[in-house]
């Protein structure tokens, strides 16, 4: 070791490092340091990338100059593996798309194939859907919280807000029998009904949370840290959102109001009233008050919708030619039986076509494009994944922010990698 | 006919091919020469205003003589309605012009159809793969010709017939 050091030109490096600034003339009996790029690879297993992401960051300084992000680590070709199966069968790798979100994922997909089958879903159903939508998100936005301030280095938030996770995902699992990867969204309605205990489950949960909320913002509001590393950081202009293609909390931080759920309103939400929260500065404290008040809103749609749901009528489309029988008709029905058969094993005829369905998840905007061309399986799925859309901004919104910042960013999409690399 | 359709059927005749309309869905066919000043249009003119891109996309038709199907789904935010901009293109020269100088966003994902479809983009400046490695050269997995089960670890096992592997 000792030798090389004795090997490096000495005089060389000393021209080189001392130079004078010639912006700063006033400076010229002080010696500048030499600056040079840096390259510096975070990831692909950092702590803070959610997932294995890596980014190659180019700095000046502590600054980063250009940032390259590099992924497909998780890329499992789900779309190529969706033209090999039946609309059915596609229904769980949904949930391995966004695994934080998943009964989001299905009701995107589900919506997409209903539109393709030109299928109405029951009004009940579309209620139920709608109130297990809205609990995905309170549990989306939970757990994005939770995170994020584990980033930037607000430790506690994150117990707080999986304790309540907890209990919304425990409802999961007596909904439908897991908690993460839940494919309870059916095509044309859903798998089975809220019971009594569910519904009263969910009502104390509608008392219990708002409190909680307030909770969280106290943690953060008022955490010098947290403002200091929210605002002014990352800020994106609305025009440059848009363009970039960014949706949900991310774009409507910017000032755009683009919510799906309002403008192109499905399922229960046209039914229903909430306000759609939009920010003013396009920073990472404002996408984070939108999430917050977006729970707020939630909360406010499930009540609506436990209130308005019809107490009795189906929970599935009745199109015997797509849809399922309910399960207690096929072990007891002989026609039944053979419907969910050949449903299973060959799947519905879908008509030729295209059709484009964009759903407001909580990270943004879901959307599938399929493609058929008749016959059970679809010819081209291709899924529109937010995360992925939002890392296309990473370099533009990194540019001139520290590297302490790279983590605040990508905190601020909510990015899921196995949605983002699919 | 749609009256967007029916604009942009007027202003360019040489490049417009048809209009379908289906499930409430707009889609637009052009040639491949005048996509570029047809997405330009749709962006630029204050009447229509898609100043969101949504997503772009690719199909594969390995029997028709222009095999690959370029996708691209714009939004309008203010005017709130959705279009499809669609061209052909043959599969011995995939060339189409890049967008990425319309709308920032088109940049992901013109990398992603490349890498899945080999598409090229004209003046994209930035193509390469996206999801998968660089050195990647098996060909494209979303082309129908590429096999969806891939040579795996189990395919050297000599003593494991076709079904078990």
């Amino acid at each position: 070791m000792r030798d090389i050091a004795k090997s490096q030109p000495l005089e060389d490096q000393r021209t080189s490092v001392y130079r004078v600034d010639p912006e700063h003339p006033e400076s010229e009996s002080l010696p500048t340091l030499r600056t040079e790029e840096l390259l510096l690879n975070m990831g692909p297993q950092h702590p803070s990338t959610h997932g294995v992401l890596k980014v190659i960051l180019e700095l000046e300084g502590e600054r980063i100059v250009k940032s390259t992000p590099v992924m497909g680590f998780l890329h499992r070709g789900v779309e190529k593996l969706a033209e090999d199966g039946t609309y059915h069968q596609f229904i769980p790798h949904t949930d391995r798309l966004d695994y934080v979100c998943a009964m989001y994922n299905n009701f995107a997909y589900c919506r997409a194939v209903e539109k393709l089958m030109n299928i109405t879903v029951p009004e009940r159903a579309d209620y139920l859907r709608t109130i297990v939508g809205e609990v995905q998100r309170i549990i989306g936005h939970q757990f994005w919280l939770g995170t994020q301030a584990l980033d930037i280095g607000a430790m506690t938030v994150f117990f707080y807000t999986f304790r309540d996770r907890e209990i919304l995902l425990d409802w999961f699992d007596e909904l439908c029998g897991a908690r993460l990867t839940t494919s309870w969204y059916r095509i044309g309605g859903v798998e089975r009904d809220l019971t009594p205990s569910l519904v009263q489950k969910l009502r104390k949960f509608l008392d219990y949370f708002p409190p909680k909320i307030d909770e969280y913002v106290v943690f953060l509001e008022k955490n010098r840290i947290w403002l200091s590393r929210t605002k002014g950081v990352a800020v994106i202009s609305g025009e440059d959102a848009i363009s970039f293609g960014l949706s949900g909390p991310t774009l409507r931080g910017s000032g755009v109001d683009y919510d799906l759920r309002k403008y192109e309103s499905y399922a229960a939400y046209p039914k229903c009233e909430f306000s759609v929260p939009v920010g003013k500065n396009g920073d990472t404290y404002d996408r984070y008050w939108i999430r917050v008040e977006e729970m707020r809103e939630s909360l406010k749609i499930i009540r609506q919708c436990l209130d308005q749901v019809p107490a009795e009528g189906p929970i599935m489309a009745d199109v015997p030619s797509v849809t399922l029988p309910p399960k207690e008709r096929v072990f007891t029905n002989l026609e039944s039986m053979i419907q969910q058969f050949k449903l299973f094993s060959h799947g519905f005829d879908a008509p030729p076509g295209e059709i484009y369905c964009g759903t407001e998840a909580h990270k943004g905007e879901l959307g599938f494009y399929i493609v058929s061309t008749g016959g059970g399986k679809p010819y081209r799925l291709k899924i529109r994944a937010p995360s992925f859309i939002h890392m296309g901004a990473f370099d533009h919104m990194s540019r001139g922010y520290m590297i302490a910042d790279a983590v605040t960013i990508f905190g601020t999409y909510d990015i899921v990698m196995g949605e983002c690399d699919r | 006919m749609h009256p967007v359709a029916e604009t942009i059927q007027r202003l360019f005749p040489n490049g417009f091919e048809k209009a379908v309309e289906w499930r409430e869905d707009l889609a637009i066919i052009v040639k491949r020469g005048s996509l570029h000043e047809v997405a330009r249009f749709l962006h630029d003119e204050p009447e229509l205003e898609f100043d969101y891109i949504v997503h772009v996309s690719s199909v594969d038709w390995p029997d028709d003589e222009e095999r690959f199907e370029v996708v691209y789904e714009f939004y309008s935010i203010r005017r709130r309605q959705r279009i499809r901009l669609k061209t052909r293109i043959p599969e011995s020269d995939p060339v189409v012009d890049s967008l990425t100088d319309i709308w920032k966003g088109a940049d992901f994902m013109e990398r992603e159809v490349y890498d899945m479809m080999g598409i090229r983009f004209r003046n994209h400046g930035d193509l390469r793969r996206i999801l998968l490695p660089d050195d990647y050269n098996e060909g494209y997995p979303l082309r129908k010709d590429f096999p969806l089960q891939g040579k795996g670890w189990r395919d050297t096992f000599e003593f494991l017939n076709e079904t078990a592997r």
